[in-house]
């Protein structure tokens, strides 16, 4: 399969993941955009890894592995960034009642 | 056109028209829902990129464990359509144009890009299987494997602190 199928795929739903937190007021719908954007550049990692590993499997039998390693630390990233953000979102809703991002502007004062 | 390109195009509608679902849902749970249709499309992607462990991975971490938790807080929240905050529709338009607009600059930029027509490999290859990625991660990236424990430790105290009731 042709890279530039998995770029215009990847493109896509980055695009989609940015529309989502652009739109939405809901503070856990905007966290899962996030995620989508994550999961955009996840893809196309490893789709990148595997079109290196083609190019260089010659010299090198491992060639393009490290794409699909840093796929795994993101994952890592991404469940310790998703603890951490519910349970800020989990405090929000405790004192708002509301998980409008609206209400996150008294933050400033 | 063969089963491969018919299996990519589906999983990439699949994948896209999930996607579109996840933003334009007014009940946060189906978007829930559709965000993990997201997830086995793209796991589907992988398995055919004949990357298995980061397939498995990924539905495991992701489908599993990290969108049953927005579940649970959802549903903890008792979150329904009625509740959802909306935006204005003149602020949601300029939203969907930015975004669009993005979409259009980004594949401006890579459209005449040299690498475009290299291939990535389907179905063959073996660095996907764990085996070759576990010798390489314990090799040379075990520091930042080490790292990263510390860093979920640091996540789970951040958590429970963050969590916990009262003052």
């Amino acid at each position: 399969m042709q890279i530039e199928y998995y770029i215009y795929l990847a493109v896509a739903l980055f695009s989609i993941g940015v529309v989502g937190v652009l739109t939405r007021r809901n503070a856990i719908i905007v966290f899962m955009c996030i995620e989508l954007m994550l999961n955009a550049a996840n893809l196309l990692l490893v789709a990148f890894s595997k079109m290196h590993h083609l190019a260089g499997v010659a010299t090198n039998p491992n060639a393009g592995i490290d794409g699909q390693l840093f796929v795994f630390f993101i994952m890592v990233v991404a469940a310790a960034e998703v603890s951490v953000g519910l349970a800020i979102i989990v405090m929000m809703y405790r004192n708002v009642h509301s998980v409008d991002i609206n209400f996150l502007n008294r933050l400033k004062h | 056109m063969g089963v491969t390109q018919l299996l990519f195009g589906f999983l990439s509608v699949l994948a896209l028209l999930s996607a579109v679902m996840v933003v334009a849902s007014k009940n946060p749970v189906h978007s829930v829902l559709w965000l993990i249709v997201v997830f086995f499309a793209i796991s589907g992607h992988y398995i055919m990129l004949n990357a298995q462990f980061i397939g498995i991975v990924n539905l495991i971490v992701y489908a599993g464990a990290i969108m049953v938790l927005f579940l649970f807080v959802i549903m903890l929240m008792n979150l329904n359509s009625d509740s959802e905050p909306q935006k204005n529709k003149w602020s949601r338009l300029a939203g969907v144009v930015s975004g669009g607009t993005l979409m259009l600059v980004l594949i401006a930029a890579l459209k005449n890009a040299d690498e475009k027509r290299a291939i990535a490999q389907l179905q063959d290859g073996s660095i996907g299987l764990i085996e070759n990625l576990g010798k390489v991660l314990f090799t040379e990236y075990v520091v930042p494997f080490e790292i990263s424990s510390v860093l979920f430790l640091s996540a789970m105290v951040g958590a429970a602190v963050i969590g916990k009731k009262g003052d």
